[in-house]
């Protein structure tokens, strides 16, 4: 009786595991023979042409550059706020220590907050202030978004560094500064890590950049136009009713979905090399 | 020389600290400033009213939020259902069971899962699920449905929380003390009885951790949800029925609509219950989670 019961839970979750590696494959599944028909050269190479919309020539190189322009300025943002916080709280304040203890809470709370809530709030911000949507406004609001992740990851790989390190650095008669310096070398793996994870949260975001980032047929040349994104070229193509755009859609959906893979692998195998460098 | 040094030490020091507490505010300033945003609806109109009316017509200016209320508990309520089970076998085979290999093997395909982009999942879910309820599910239960509708929303979010939920869980089990397993296991219980009586019974704080914070997850999920689940603002009667959950209200309605300030206002306020909500359940399961972290390191 006590085995059968064994038995019976033992296959129900492996039934269970096995569900959700078919759904990852349905999911891969779904995306790549529906966009792979429609994917061409002249989708990740060229501006939308006239009529684009109606099923006219044209590519979503518009909204492939924008997302990237928007992510990397947003990284840049949240790397410039995350490293400075991570390693205030981890070099500079004791082990145990109220203070880091809360803004690693806050942290742990802002990245709880849905993405539409800082889409909303960034535009209402950028209306308070007469600001049109932007690319600007976009990394922003998408670099609110991610310094959370950023600022999560490395305060996990801050916290693995060998107290040993800080110490022979110190002894040397380094300040804790020059310190910092030496130990952010080791943190670099991490770093790529986070950072990579980041990319791949804040491209495929649209409820942040629906309002603040606006959409353009065009690749944005300063930080005052709007620019188009990723997520909500597949969003909008997917509303019209002509079947030739729907179809864009679902290879706007592969490319987005080929561009997270690759990120998701490369930050795999840029982990993998952070633990093998452990002391 | 070495003034300088401690100057730049010092200057430093300083800028990060000025960084850290600027961070600290920020919680703060969102949140007060939805509330602000949010203020002229609620000096107009009695929050209670707001909170339980269902009259949604933002041109009389009527705004009754009860349809998105209970269409985002709705949603929700099914992708709990949905993916709890699945994610809380699979969390205990992989902590339990599964030897090395299988979990090397398993992590990459979480992350995966996690890494979707919702606007994919929403894809995704208008080309299968959607068709699937409307065809297949649907026709044994009511006369007719799009497919559109709260089940649909429910299944989409439930495959986006199962990943979420899959990482909670297995740390969750991993922080319980490998003793206390060979203590059951020497007395003679075997191992289904040990996970069952031990390492399920003493995890359930972080059970109930993860599953708030999946909750907050789901509430806040906008595309994806909005892409298959009809929007259209009534109380939804049975599964089948469309229905408008609060982030899809804010994604389909914000900036366009701000001729009208009170229309603005309460679009705010739905963004600023959203953040209420989801602070709150972050922040208990936060706790709960942190809590036992720290037991058990110590």
């Amino acid at each position: 009786m006590k085995l059968l019961e064994e038995k019976i839970f033992k296959s129900l979750m492996l039934l269970s595991a096995f569900a959700i590696i078919s759904i990852l494959g349905f999911i891969l599944y779904t995306i790549v023979s529906k966009g792979l028909p429609s994917l061409s050269w002249e989708m990740v190479s060229k501006l939308p042409g006239g009529g684009f919309y109606l099923g006219k020539e044209g590519g979503i190189l518009n909204a492939i550059l924008g997302s990237f322009y928007i992510v990397i300025g947003a990284v840049l943002l949240a790397l410039v706020l995350s490293i400075p916080v991570t390693m205030y709280i981890n070099f500079y304040l004791p082990k145990r220590s109220f203070f880091a203890d809360t803004v690693r809470f806050s942290f742990d709370i802002l990245f709880g907050i849905p993405s539409i809530v800082y889409g909303a709030f960034g535009f209402a911000v950028m209306i308070y202030f007469g600001l049109k949507a932007s690319l600007f406004g976009g990394i922003v609001v998408v670099g609110m978004l991610i310094t959370p992740i950023i600022m999560r990851s490395l305060d996990e790989v801050a916290r693995l560094v060998p107290k040993e390190l800080t110490e022979a650095s110190l002894s040397l008669g380094a300040t804790k500064y020059e310190v910092i310096k030496v130990i952010i070398r080791q943190l670099l793996p991490g770093i790529t890590t986070a950072v990579l994870l980041a990319i791949g949260r804040g491209i495929g975001d649209a409820a942040t950049v629906l309002f603040t980032a606006g959409y353009t047929d065009n690749i944005p040349t300063s930080l005052s136009h709007p620019a188009a994104t990723l997520p909500l070229a597949i969003f909008f193509q997917l509303g019209s009713p002509s079947e030739e755009v729907q179809n864009r859609a679902y290879a706007a959906a592969l490319i987005l979905t080929i561009i997270i893979l690759v990120l998701s692998l490369s930050a795999r195998y840029f982990s993998r090399k952070l633990s093998k460098n452990k002391i | 020389m070495i003034r300088f040094r401690l100057f730049k030490d010092k200057t430093a020091r300083l800028t990060m600290l000025g960084i850290t507490i600027f961070s600290l505010f920020f919680l703060l300033l969102i949140g007060s400033g939805l509330f602000y945003m949010s203020l002229p609806i609620l000096k107009e109109k009695n929050i209670w009213v707001l909170l339980t009316s269902a009259n949604w017509k933002p041109f009389k200016g009527e705004f009754g939020f009860l349809p998105y209320i209970i269409s985002t508990l709705h949603v929700t309520f099914i992708a709990i259902v949905i993916a709890l089970p699945f994610s809380l076998l699979t969390s205990i085979y992989l902590i339990e069971y599964a030897s090395k290999k299988v979990n090397n093997f398993f992590s990459p395909i979480v992350d995966l899962l996690s890494g979707i982009p919702p606007v994919i999942y929403g894809v995704w879910g208008t080309l299968t699920i959607v068709p699937f309820i409307s065809e297949k599910i649907a026709p044994h239960f009511v006369e007719f449905s799009t497919g559109y509708s709260v089940l649909a929303g429910g299944i989409v979010l439930s495959v986006m929380i199962i990943p979420l939920l899959i990482s909670i869980f297995c740390e969750v089990f991993s922080a319980i003390p490998n003793e206390m397993r060979e203590a059951s296991l020497s007395l003679g219980a075997t191992k289904w009885q040990t996970v069952k009586k031990i390492v399920i019974r003493k995890s359930m704080p972080g059970i109930v951790a993860a599953i708030a914070l999946s909750i907050s997850r789901a509430f806040g999920e906008t595309i994806a949800v909005l892409m298959v689940c009809g929007n259209i603002p009534i109380i939804p009667s049975s599964i089948f029925d469309a229905c408008y959950p609060l982030p899809a209200l804010i994604a389909n309605n914000y900036g366009e609509m701000l001729s009208i300030p009170s229309y603005e206002s309460a679009l705010m306020m739905a963004a600023f219950l959203l953040f209420i909500i989801i602070v709150f359940f972050n922040a208990i399961s936060r706790l709960i989670l942190n809590r036992i972290e720290r037991r058990y390191q110590a």
